[in-house]
């Protein structure tokens, strides 16, 4: 009994890992109702470029502080080359838009800091250690503790300013909200820096983990089931859909796997975000969208 | 007309307003002025420029050519927001409500430019932030009374029916505390009684509020009751503008309108 709680703390701890990329996804989506294809490429522009600054000698907070600075000046490029000629077009177009600017961060990260794989070392300790007779992650617990921290100030955020309104205006109809003086650029703008944020968090975590390298901007793809489970639009969607994904993906592995002939942890979270199409397709907690004919 | 009372400066003038789309002539060469604290409508046959003037006026769309003075400030280049912070506000033909939030939330994003609380303030209901949470929250209350929709205060605005969705829309634009209102087709699609009661809502803002308003209308005997100053598009060019009953004598509207020859 004790090694299934192991696995699925464990499970859980791994969840959160997913929850973090997915949040990036979901604040782009509230502000602008588009799937941001570059989130993934983010993540590893960020990690890369905080990489290259440790190497080059500067100090963690000095580096993360100038990759933080960098992901501000890109948010602000792509709103001031990319999204602003874009108002009032359909989300399609806009879609295509991040898509195009995944290759081109991608590209950049690459050409500016090379292709080669970096390792990270956080200086957290990834020995296990025992809680309640549980061995667990002290890196996984860490990961989750900053991912607690960052929901929590996200949602005071989003929740109690104007920006939160703002925000949920702008994604029913940018038109209208331009009318009643709502300020589309900055609001964008701060959107996609704080995406940016959440993609330099989600890089380190992750980079630490897999290595600083190309198909870091590949974790995105585990962020999917956790947004079909949790909701596009819910920042606690993310949270307790990464933990779903997490807890069921490790205990699939162990308890199903065997009979399947293991390996299923890599498809499993696919076949269950499946599963809750079917069922609740707006997800736990996203908002249904009512149609009337 | 009566001249010798002198005739205060208008809150907003035209003047010589072309638009374009590619080839297509959309307005040519309109100039006309709106009173303070008038009602103006604008009429005119499907396709005569009538949205594309509110467009022009709230910024939307850029003229090829002329200016528009608002508030005695002259503007080449009005956008929706420069617009928004004059004290412009508008409504639309088709209704833009923000359709996943509440009646009040929706009301609330009309109060936008009211807020000056930081966002840091906001954050730990700190300084500024509470009184104004009152003082909004009781200013968006009054427009929700102003209009009657209180028993749909927290409904979610896309599930109701279309009257009520365009009280809605007109609620939003009131919370800003406009001093010129554009209305596109307030009572587009609606029944008589819906109508009358939508002229009733107009005809009270404009006198509570003094609210200048510019709005379109398709309907001529609500147009003839409710407007002090009509103006008349046809194919993109003004061809009619003055008092109601002037213009119902106008023969070109009447051939605009009746469809006999041009």
């Amino acid at each position: 009994m004790s090694f299934f709680f192991e696995v699925l703390v464990g499970g859980l701890l791994a969840g959160v890992m997913y929850s973090l990329v997915a949040i990036g996804f979901v604040l782009i989506y509230k502000a602008s109702g588009v799937f941001n294809f570059a989130q993934g490429s983010m993540v590893l522009f960020s990690a890369l470029t905080f990489v290259s600054l440790l190497e080059r000698g500067y100090p963690f907070w000095l580096a993360f502080l100038l990759s933080l600075l960098i992901m501000l000046v890109l948010a602000w490029a792509i709103e001031r080359w990319v999204l602003r000629k874009l108002v009032n077009r359909s989300p399609i177009t806009l879609f295509m838009a991040t898509l195009g600017l995944s290759y081109i961060i991608e590209g950049l990260a690459q050409s500016l800091w090379g292709a080669q794989v970096h390792g990270l070392d956080l200086g957290i300790n990834d020995e296990p250690f025992e809680v309640f007779g549980l061995l667990l992650s002290q890196f996984d617990l860490f990961a989750s503790a900053v991912a607690g921290t960052l929901v929590i100030i996200l949602s005071i955020f989003f929740n109690k300013t104007r920006t939160g309104i703002a925000l949920r205006a702008v994604a029913d109809d940018p038109l209208a909200a331009l009318a009643v003086g709502i300020n589309l650029q900055r609001l964008w703008l701060i959107v996609w820096a704080v995406a940016g944020f959440v993609g330099l968090v989600a890089g380190l975590l992750w980079g630490a983990r897999l290595g600083v390298q190309f198909s870091l901007s590949l974790v995105v793809l585990k962020a999917l089931p956790v947004l079909i489970i949790g909701g596009f639009t819910s920042i606690t969607g993310c949270i307790v859909g990464g933990l779903i994904i997490g807890a069921s993906e490790k205990l699939a592995e162990i308890f199903i796997g065997p009979y399947l002939g293991g390996g299923i942890e890599n498809w499993f979270p696919y076949v269950l975000a499946m599963l809750f199409l079917l069922v609740r397709p707006a997800g736990l907690f996203g908002e249904r969208q009512i149609e009337r004919v | 007309m009566n001249t010798t009372q002198p005739l205060p400066p208008p809150l907003l003038q035209l003047e010589h307003i072309s638009l374009s789309f590619k080839a297509v002539k959309a307005i040519t060469n309109i100039s006309f002025a709106v009173q303070p604290g008038e009602i103006c409508a604008l009429i005119g046959p499907n396709g005569a420029g009538k949205s594309s003037l509110l467009n022009v006026i709230n910024g939307v769309y850029r003229p090829d050519e002329g200016a528009i003075s608002y508030n005695g400030e002259t503007l080449h280049i009005m956008q929706p927001q420069h617009a928004a912070e004059r004290g412009i506000a508008r409504t639309f033909q088709n209704i833009a409500l923000f359709k996943g939030m509440t009646v009040l939330d929706n009301v609330l994003t009309g109060r936008n430019l009211h807020v000056h609380s930081s966002w840091l303030e906001q954050v730990f209901n700190l300084g500024r932030a509470p009184q104004e949470a009152v003082r909004q929250r009781k200013k968006a209350e009054e427009i929700i009374d102003f209009l009657d929709i209180q028993p749909w205060r927290n409904s979610v605005v896309g599930n109701l029916p279309y009257g009520l969705q365009k009280r809605v829309e007109l609620g939003r634009a009131l919370a800003a505390e406009p001093k010129l209102l554009l209305l596109d087709e307030p009572m587009a699609g609606m029944n008589a009684e819906e109508k009358q009661e939508m002229s009733r809502f107009i005809l009270a803002t404009q006198r509570e509020f003094t609210t200048t308003i510019v709005l379109i209308e398709h309907d001529i005997g609500v147009v003839m009751t409710l407007s002090n100053h009509v103006v008349v598009l046809d194919y993109g060019k003004k061809i009619g503008d003055g008092k109601p009953e002037e213009v119902r004598q106008n023969p070109q509207v009447i051939a605009a309108y009746l469809g006999t020859k041009h």
